[in-house]
């Protein structure tokens, strides 16, 4: 027996009314990201922008940062920046990239290399020449793009079109948030974080699906109950299981953030903010928009019933194929 | 759904059983693996550089290098033709990658576009190894015995092709001199070539390697006049100003007397007499007689030795060298004399290379990342396990198990296809502790439904794995779309190892949710008999 009944089984909160709130909302949220991106930007990392990152340890107990910048800064490095990283020991040397010569780049790292001295050890050396980091631009805005057009047309298949274009928006917008988050806190963006954001995606759409799944099957089942209602009850029927799979996926992810290390930082704390933007969405976004798609409990039957001569029940589980005529 | 065939456990309970066999060796320590069957032994994670330390370097061929070196030869054969023919001209330049000339005569531009037309070779197809039926030069004429030849892309792009090719060989060679082990040299693209060692305790000894051409030729200096002088001036036409490695200028002759390719060995060693370090080497035959030749012909005058550019020394011949070997004595570290010798023995690239992307760890770093990752891990493990016994009582102990389970398949799955974890795969793995209790959550919220609609115990927990499969295959489906596309465009760096992890998390999720949990109930409720849920 379960200990203590946290989760109450059974809610029956006015989601759908909650919308006048939340769209708003969202939409603020959405422009002020539009916003940042073209005032703030983002802080770009070495995989985009180009240039040398060098991680190196002090053999003492905390490295002494200002006379580190005083010997970088003082040769022809250019943009060098130096920041602790994760303990008083560690340090981080960005070099922004020199000119556009990968040749450069070599001799800044030679010229680190030669600043730090005995003092410390390097333990990790990024270099990415400007040829490579445009590619890996092209590479990322290409994998984001796919991403999203590979899972539209998925779920153009699986369901009606609204749920697909749904999905769509309510993922736009978790992605959106997350890289707001990026832009607000200076994180590096790099190819992890690309990572992130489909990781993200990922997620969020597995949350959307499942209460959309629960929003075809009542469809199905009841005609006669009107949209907003029928949202309401299929959300709040998915919403221990939405609140219990955010709080276990949170858990870990908050694990990432204090124990995974400095390298990982950025992403566990980007993959937190997604997973509660992912789940805010699912349920307040995702959900209601669905009223403003012009979605009817006829689409889905006149649409089920077109397939059901070429689908097998069975395998369609328990989106109750054979269930119609029941309701 | 609460009915199993014989079959179908025996099948189940075999794939836990193999995803453990296969997941142990990842724990044992190597003392215990040896003792293990080298099958079972070798089912073990890769780990990626960014754990186990090593460097990820991205080289390209310089294609502008290239370009110029071909054209400058392609100079030296239109001469040469044009002498042999005997046709008079003026003016050959190079302009990029064609090559101008203009006859004296214009009445001989025939003649001489016949002849040069000699010149082309065509190509061939990478593949299919037939004539593409293009040539790596074209030949115009314009008015006035004006006549431009001209390398064609198709020509060029096949030799940068074919320049790839020869420098894994000879990347391959100098890198198998470290003695590291399980180096990674492959072609990337039209141009470039991915190279990855791991564990490497000197990352810039590697790239000093691997940034050498390392062409090595042995020209006369050019004793006419003073380098101050031709550096002030102009150097003689045939003769070019070269630098040592401490910017000492030295007039050396543009002919090559003996190049590099006709030696057969280098080894480092130590001057008999001074005991400094230098590099010993030795001639073909070939080379052997064109040294004897030069060495005969000039006794008393110096000679440089010259590598990519540089001259490493300009000795002075004292006696003809007729034996076919010598010694090369710059200022040499031990170091630097073996890393000469590997350079020379490897043999020169046919065009530099640039490092267009370096990633380089310290293994103490990756010790730290492992670590960090495995509590990270536990930690993540530990919560969420509290999370579903408070949540799920004994069903959340079934939810656990299985997770256990996915976790070990995971594991199980990434040693057998010989995967490599890397930092952000560890992510990954965490991320689906996380991740992985959802189509139980959805099946075990699905039961509960079915309950509260009125069922017996039993037919809620028959129809809630019913109707919770469509959503949980929907569902993970989508996920597996876009985790798909990430190991697509992740390239070769650590952000695929994460889509590896991710993708086989979405396929160990599902069976184990689906039919492992399955199972656990079903048994439960065969000895049971449970007239109320637990949940």
């Amino acid at each position: 027996m379960p200990l203590i009944d946290y989760i109450p089984a059974q809610t029956k909160i006015g989601f759908m009314r909650l919308r006048r709130v939340t769209f708003p909302l969202s939409a603020a949220l959405t422009l002020i990201a539009v916003i940042l991106f073209g005032t703030v930007g983002f802080n770009l990392g070495i995989d985009f922008r180009g240039g040398t990152l060098i991680e190196a340890q002090s053999a003492q107990q905390a490295a002494d940062l200002s006379v580190l910048r005083e010997q970088l800064t003082d040769g022809d490095l250019g943009d060098v920046q130096i920041q602790e990283f994760g303990s008083a020991r560690d340090v981080l040397i960005r070099v922004g990239r020199a000119g556009t010569d990968d040749a450069a780049q070599q001799a800044i790292v030679d010229k680190v290399r030669s600043a730090l001295g005995q003092d410390f050890t390097i333990r990790r050396v990024e270099t990415v020449g400007p040829s490579v980091s445009s590619e890996l631009v092209r590479q990322s805005i290409l994998a984001l793009v796919l991403g999203a057009v590979v899972v539209l047309i998925y779920l153009w298949f699986r369901f009606e079109w609204q749920f697909a274009v749904g999905a769509l928006v309510t993922t736009a917008h978790d992605i959106f948030v997350t890289l707001m988050i990026y832009s607000v806190l200076g994180l590096d963006f790099d190819l992890t974080s690309i990572a992130a954001i489909l990781t993200i995606m990922g997620y969020s759409l597995n949350d959307t699906v499942v209460v959309y799944d629960r929003i075809r099957e009542m469809l199905r089942r009841y005609k006669k109950i009107p949209l907003p209602e029928l949202l309401d009850i299929a959300v709040n029927a998915t919403f221990s299981r939405t609140i219990i799979v955010s709080t276990t996926t949170f858990l870990a992810t908050l694990a990432l953030y204090f124990f995974g290390g400095e390298v990982l930082r950025g992403f566990s704390l980007a993959m937190s903010v997604g997973v509660i933007i992912g789940t805010y969405s699912t349920i307040f976004v995702a959900a209601p928009i669905l009223i403003h798609l012009g979605l009817r409990s006829s689409t889905v039957v006149a649409q089920d019933e077109a397939d059901a001569a070429d689908e097998k029940p069975a395998a369609k589980g328990g989106k109750g194929g054979s269930r119609p005529a029941k309701a | 759904m609460l009915h199993f065939s014989r079959l179908k456990t025996a099948l189940i309970l075999v794939v836990t059983a193999l995803g453990i066999l296969f997941a142990v060796p990842n724990l044992l320590p190597a003392s215990v693996l040896q003792h293990l069957p080298s099958w079972l032994a070798s089912s073990h994670v890769t780990l990626g550089l960014d754990l186990q330390g090593g460097s990820h370097i991205l080289l390209e061929v310089d294609a502008a290098a290239l370009k110029k070196e071909r054209a400058d030869q392609v100079r030296d054969d239109v001469r040469r033709v044009l002498r042999e023919q005997k046709i008079g001209y003026s003016g050959l330049t190079v302009r990029d990658t064609s090559i101008q000339v203009r006859l004296r005569d214009a009445n001989d531009t025939q003649a001489a576009v016949t002849e040069l037309r000699k010149l082309a070779t065509p190509i061939t197809n990478s593949v299919l190894g037939s004539s593409t039926g293009e040539t790596d030069i074209t030949v115009s004429s314009g008015a006035d015995g004006q006549i431009t030849v001209s390398l064609t892309d198709a020509g060029i792009n096949a030799r940068i092709r074919s320049a790839v090719d020869q420098s894994i060989e000879i990347i391959r060679r100098r890198i198998d001199q470290l003695g590291t082990v399980e180096p990674t040299i492959q072609r990337q693209g039209a141009d470039r070539i991915l190279v990855q060692v791991p564990g490497l305790q000197d990352p810039q000894r590697l790239k000093a390697l691997l940034g050498q051409t390392a062409k090595l030729s042995f020209r006369m200096v050019d004793q006419s006049m003073s380098p101050q002088q031709a550096m002030e001036t102009r150097p003689p036409a045939e003769s070019d100003v070269l630098q040592s490695s401490d910017g000492v200028p030295y007039l050396v002759e543009k002919q090559v007397r003996v190049s590099g390719e006709d030696l057969v060995d280098a080894q480092p060693g130590f001057d008999q007499t001074s005991r400094q370090p230098i590099v010993s080497f030795r001639f073909n035959n070939n080379g052997a007689r064109r040294f004897a030749a030069t060495t005969q012909d000039a006794v008393g005058r110096p000679f440089a030795i010259v590598l990519d550019n540089q001259v490493i020394s300009a000795p002075v011949i004292r006696e003809p060298i007729l034996g076919g070997s010598g010694q090369i004595s710059g200022s040499f570290t031990v170091q630097q004399a073996n890393d000469l010798a590997i350079l020379l023995r490897a043999g020169a690239l046919p065009a530099p290379l640039k490092v267009v992307e370096e990633r380089t760890v310290g293994p103490s770093l990756g010790q730290d990342s492992i670590q960090a990752g495995k509590t990270a891990a536990f930690v993540a493990a530990a919560l969420v396990a509290v999370f579903m016994l408070a949540v799920y009582g004994l069903f959340g102990l079934f939810a656990l198990i299985a997770l256990a389970v996915h976790v070990t398949l995971m594991f199980a799955l990434q040693s057998l296809l010989g995967a490599t974890l890397t930092l952000p795969g560890i992510a990954g793995v965490v991320l689906t502790i996380g991740m992985a209790v959802d189509s139980n959550v959805v099946i075990f919220e699905r039961i509960r439904d079915e309950a509260r609609e009125g069922r017996s115990a039993i037919a809620a927990i028959d129809k809630g794995f019913s109707f919770a499969l469509g959503t949980i295959l929907d569902a993970n489906l989508t996920s597996l779309a876009t985790a798909v596309i990430l190991f697509l465009l992740g390239g070769s760096g650590p952000v695929r190892g994460f889509a590896v992890t991710y993708i086989l998390g979405l396929l160990t999720t599902v069976f184990t949710a689906y039919t492992l949990t399955r199972l656990m109930i079903a048994w439960w409720v065969k000895w049971q008999r449970p007239a109320k849920l637990p949940i």
